[in-house]
Order: C-alpha cells, then structure tokens, then sequence
C-alpha cells in the first residue's frame, strides 16, 4: 500500500512513457479514472526526466510523493525505469490507450519524437497489426525539430504559420536530410516561411499515408498531433474525412500502460 | 513484456566436431593455395559446386567467407573500404564485406587459424546468378584482380513451374562449363566421378533435411540461430562423406532432445518462422532475445535452401539444374507464398518474420506485398522487420526489438 493517498484514499496506478523527446506520465485511481499527468522533455538524463515527471503528476494527483500501487513503464526508454512492475511496448500501450478513448474499431496513427506507428484496432481493442516507419525520422517528430532548427524559428510557431500558408509547396524527399535541401532550395527561391512550413507538415501527412492503407476511423495521437491542430486539419483533407484526436493525445501511450497497471493489479485482486 | 528474462543458450555438444571439420576445410584450402594444387575454384553457394569437385578442385565459398565477416562484425570495418572504392553501400553488402576485406588484406579466417593470412588464391571463379546480378558482379571484382577466368549460369528467376525446356536450358549451360574448367582443372571429366559426388551430396542434404525438420515436434529442439550456424558444414563441405558423418552426429543429438523433450527455448510459447536472411553481426544478441521471450524461431526459408532438389542422376546435369531451379529464391511470388504456407502447417509456426535486408532485394521477400497475402490467406500475423545481412548501419537495435516485442505481445493477446 502507498504510504501517502490522494483524498478519498483511493488506489493510483502510473503509466510511465518514456519517449525519445518526451516523458509523459498518466496517473489513474483505481476505478480507472483520471487523476493526474505530466510531461517532461527527455534531455539527456532520461532517469532524472521519469523521475520529475512522475513527481509533477503525483503532486498534480495531490499525492505527497510518487509511490503507485502498480506502474508500467513503455516507449523506447522503458526498460531503463527498472522500479516499474512491468514494462510493455508502445505499440500495445498506445492500442490500449487508443481504444480506451475511442471504444470502436480504428486505425491509430502515433507521430512521436523518433518514431510513426500505424495500429489497426479492432472492436475489443486487439491489435490486427502495426507497421512502425523505417530507420528515416522523416514523417516523425524530429522531422520537425530539425527542419525548425534549420529555418530558425521556434517550433511552437510551426502551427500558426502552416496556417497563414497562401500556397501549396511540396517537400518530397524521403530523407530528413534532402528534405533539408529541399528546404534551402526553397529559400533560395524566395518562398515564403509560412508556405514551407506547410510543405513540411504536408511531407509528414505524405510519408505517413505511404506507410499503410488508413482504413476505417482514423485516430492521431502523439506530440506532433497535440501540437499542430493545424496539422489535423491536413491530415482530414488528405483523407477525406474527419480524424479523431484524443484529449491527451500526447498521453496516449502513458495512458495504456497506466491501464496495464491497473489491470495488472486487478488480475492479482480479483 | 512480462516474461522471464533468463536467457540460457544451449549450445550443442557436435559443435566441437563441427569446428575441428570446418578447420580441416580452411587448412586443407590453405595448403592448396600454399602448393598450387590441387587448384581452387570460388563458387558461389548454389553454383555448380559438385561439378568442380569432381573435377578434383578445392573449393571455396565466397558467401561463407562474408557471413564470416558478418558474423565477427569485422564487416563495420570492411564495408565502408569497398564503398570508397566505388562500390555502393546499397548493393549486396556480402560483396562490399568481402572486397572491403581483401583490400584492407585482411580474412576473418586468420584469427581462427593463424597460418592462414589471406583467402586461398582462385584458379577459377564460378558462379551461379539465380539468388542476384550482386555475385556476378561480385566474381568479376576478383576475376579482374587475380587475372583468372569467371565463368557462370544464369538461372531464370521468377519461375512458376519448371519445364523441361527451363531445365534443360540450365543443365546445357553447366555442360559448357567443363572443357574451360577441364583446361584449368589439367583433367578430365568423368561423369560417374561427377554422379558419386552428386549422390553424397544429396545424401548430405537430405541428412541436413532430417536434423531440420527434427523441429516439427514441440518443443522445438534446435532454433533457426542454431541452424544457421551448424549449416556451415553442409555450405562448405557439400558432396564429402564428412559432412553426411557430421550431419548424422548433430541429427542424434537433436533427437535426444527430442526424446527428452527438451526445447532449443525453454518454456518455448510461440514458434515463428524466418524469411529473409539472417542479420549475421546480430545472430548471438537476437538468439538471445528471443530466449528470453520463450520464443522459438523453428523454421527457415535460410536454412531450408541447402535442401537441394533432386531427381535420379542418370542426366547430372539436369539434376544440377533441378537443384538450382529448385531454390525458393528462383521462384515466382505465387510459388514462394505456397511454400512459406505449407511451411506454417508443417512446423505449426504462430507468426512469421520477414526480413527485408537493406542491400539484399531478392531475399528480401516481403517488397511485392507477400507478408499480406500471406497474412490473409492464412491468419497468421507477419511482422517485417528492417535491417541486412551484413551492414549493421542499416540495423537500429531499439526499433527491431520494439517491433519484435510488440508482434510477441500481439501474439500473447490471442
């Protein structure tokens, strides 16, 4: 038993997501509902980084310090959080926080740091099948990082601009390196900052619609979702049809291994 | 995932036999090149081996020496040699391994047997093209630098049916290798000396059968990793009484884990299936791995191919063609998906692996959609994962062991 309770006393159970720019963390009661959260950028001490988002959503979940009644740890980083119960990948977390969210068959696109993963869910939540993209960061995460570096503007500018695009311009490399080319060949030829940073998010819906066929309802989770509406936006003209982005879509796969958890001690309890 | 993580490889006891045999081999060639007889043919793995036999030559096998490289992981080093030397990093990386090897003058070979400082000087190379251009190319790098001949069949590929006119297309062109390999042999070709070798051959194959499909009963007593290390006897050896001896040796081995019903994996849950080739600088480490995931990789497209096809030895050379045409690599995509789904039934295997080898395209089978059809005729979950043969820059360890671990949870899910 934890020593400290939120009020009521009742049971929390951690899910620790340990990505490859961000640690998230869910916090859930044992009823399953929610009871806390946090993000923390990875940095280079990835113990330290668990450590402090743990801490941030134990005290937003108004425990006095992290002490979980059971905690799974995923994302590429999971097998370093050696205190946790149990470890699982992030393809399972991010079907079991997906389905979680949607309660119907779907496809799950995750855009993280490092990695894009496809999960087709059925209707009891089963992976049928993923595929992750191969060893290129183009249509992830770092994608945009280093396309921001390269333009020298901040990141969280990227969704303000895209929108305020008046012009198609396609990046069509593979390759995060061309695709850098390709965007100082753009510069050169005078485009304009908001219509490149319209072709990268158009190169990161390109690269991910080559890596499946996206049938069904359509769920996008992770960082690059959470932070470029504007990006969704794309995403459903491409497709034809709306997609489903969860609240936390940032916390999806934290959110599954926090319902492993829970599960997890449940099975024991039953 | 929640499973032990006791990881216990149990090698087995033949090794020993098998290491002093593949000793013997590297020695004997090695003497041969010192005293320039007999001569040494190259050959590549599925070319016309027993016909240089006969013929009296030593015999060695490119391919092995690359898996070497592989396998030792002196292939970091090699490859990018070759690379500066204009052969790409995208085309076969056996062959930038190997060329990248003799430029820097150096054979994995040497730190096993130190009396052996380089590989033994070829007369003659002979290949086969049916598995790729990369091994024809890959010849004629070593013909031009040793100002030896390259001779070679070149084996349709994409076959749905074998004919008599394909066959017969093959073996004609085998029958014109002797009178240049005659020359160089300074001797004769004699046909019964060639059905002799061909008959041990096929007797060694069909031995290295046995030891394989030992793996048909549960659980399964030897693993792919194992497998493809105990093939080297029959890569390298092909057509001698040894391997055949060796390969009854291993087979009685097998067979008592077998009677003790004693796994290659202990607690083995889930048998899976390997197409592709094998990441050889990862061989150990994936061993490993799978262990620990109580999971046993119990049949192989790999392995399997030493397997050779064989008929009656009246023609030799038709049967050589037989066995070349034979080869799941020569085949159409219908034909390799109806023997990867015999495959499933016969080793009862819940998930298969599809290796797409960076630098190696034509045993990389999942690229014409394979894995889906496969997938859907049969309703046993693929998964495919990127990597190579040989260069481990085109190999990232976490994405692999992720996406293995998933398609195991996947498989735990039901």
């Amino acid at each position: 038993m934890p020593e400290h309770r939120p009020p009521g006393g009742s049971r929390i159970f951690a899910g620790l997501d340990i990505g490859s720019s961000a640690v998230k963390v869910v916090l859930l009661d044992g009823d399953g509902s929610f009871a806390g959260h946090a993000v923390r950028v990875l940095g280079s001490d990835l113990r330290h980084a668990a450590a402090a988002a743990l801490d941030d959503a134990a005290g937003e979940a108004g425990l006095k310090r992290p002490s979980f009644d059971g905690l799974v740890a995923t994302g590429f980083g999971r097998s370093a959080w050696t205190e946790a119960s149990a470890a699982k990948t992030e393809i399972s977390c991010h079907a079991k926080g997906s389905y979680h969210d949607v309660r119907r068959p779907h496809t799950l696109i995750d855009i993280g740091g490092q990695d894009c993963k496809i999960i087709r869910i059925d209707g009891q939540g089963r992976r049928m099948g993923f595929r992750m993209n191969r060893k290129c960061a183009a249509g992830t995460g770092a994608f945009l990082e280093e396309a921001a570096l390269r333009l020298r503007v901040g990141l969280e500018t990227f969704d303000d601009l895209a929108r305020s695009s008046t012009r198609d311009v396609e990046i069509g490399s593979y390759c995060t390196v061309f695709a850098a080319a390709e965007i100082l060949h753009l510069i050169r030829r005078g485009v304009e900052m908001p219509d490149i940073v319209k072709g990268l998010f158009g190169s990161i819906v390109q690269r991910t619609m080559e890596m499946d066929l996206l049938e069904g309802d359509v769920v996008l989770t992770g960082g690059v979702a959470a932070h470029h509406p504007f990006l969704i936006r794309m995403f459903e003209t491409r497709l034809g049809r709306p997609v489903i982005v969860p609240p936390r879509a940032q916390f999806t796969g934290a959110l599954g291994a926090a319902i492993f958890a829970l599960e997890a001690w449940s099975g024991r309890h039953a | 995932m929640d499973v032990g993580r006791i990881v216990t490889f149990k090698p087995f006891a033949s090794s020993a036999r098998m290491r002093e045999l593949m000793a013997g081999y590297f020695r004997d060639l090695n003497r041969a090149a010192l005293e320039g007889r007999p001569k040494i043919a190259w050959c590549s793995s599925v070319g016309p081996a027993e016909l240089l036999l006969s013929l009296g030559y030593a015999v060695f096998y490119p391919e092995n020496h690359a898996a070497m490289l592989g396998a030792t992981r002196e292939a970091r080093k090699t490859i990018p040699v070759a690379n500066a030397a204009g052969y790409s990093p995208d085309i076969c990386s056996y062959l930038t391994s190997d060329i990248g090897a003799y430029l820097r003058r150096e054979t994995p070979l040497s730190k096993v047997y130190p009396e052996i400082v380089t590989v033994p000087r070829p007369d003659v190379l002979v290949y086969n093209n049916v598995q790729c251009r990369d091994v024809q190319e890959w010849f004629s790098w070593y013909g031009r630098e040793f100002a030896v001949p390259v001779l070679g069949v070149a084996t349709p590929r994409n076959i749905a049916a074998i004919t008599p006119e394909l066959l017969a297309g093959i073996a004609g062109q085998i029958r014109a290798l002797v009178p240049p390999l005659e020359k160089i042999a300074g001797r004769r070709f004699d046909i019964d000396r060639l059905r002799a070798v061909m008959s041990l051959s096929r007797d060694g194959s069909e031995m290295w059968k046995r030891v394989l499909e030992a793996n048909r009963v549960r659980p399964a007593p030897l693993s792919f990793f194992d497998a493809a290390v105990h093939m080297g006897p029959a890569v390298v050896l092909r057509g001698t009484e040894e391997v055949l001896a060796y390969y009854r040796v291993l087979l009685r081995e097998v067979e008592g884990r077998v009677a003790r019903g004693e796994g290659a994996v202990e607690g083995e849950r889930f048998r899976l299936y390997w197409e592709g080739m094998p990441i050889w600088g990862k061989l150990r480490d994936l061993a490993e791995f799978f262990i620990g995931l109580r999971t046993n990789i119990v049949a192989s497209t790999y392995c399997n191919s030493w397997i050779f096809e064989s008929g009656d030895l009246a023609d030799p050379f038709l049967d050589l063609a037989r066995s070349s045409a034979g080869l799941f690599i020569a085949w159409d995509e219908d034909a390799k998906e109806r023997y990867l789904r015999d495959m499933a039934e016969t080793y009862g295997v819940h998930g298969f692996i599809f290796h797409d080898a960076k630098t190696c395209p034509h045993n990389s089978n999942n690229r014409y959609g394979l894995p889906g059809r496969l997938e859907k005729a049969t309703g046993i979950p693929t998964l495919t994962i990127h990597g190579d043969v040989n260069d481990l820059r085109c190999y990232s360890e976490d994405q692999t062991r992720t996406a293995i671990e998933a398609f195991i949870e996947r498989l735990e899910e039901g």
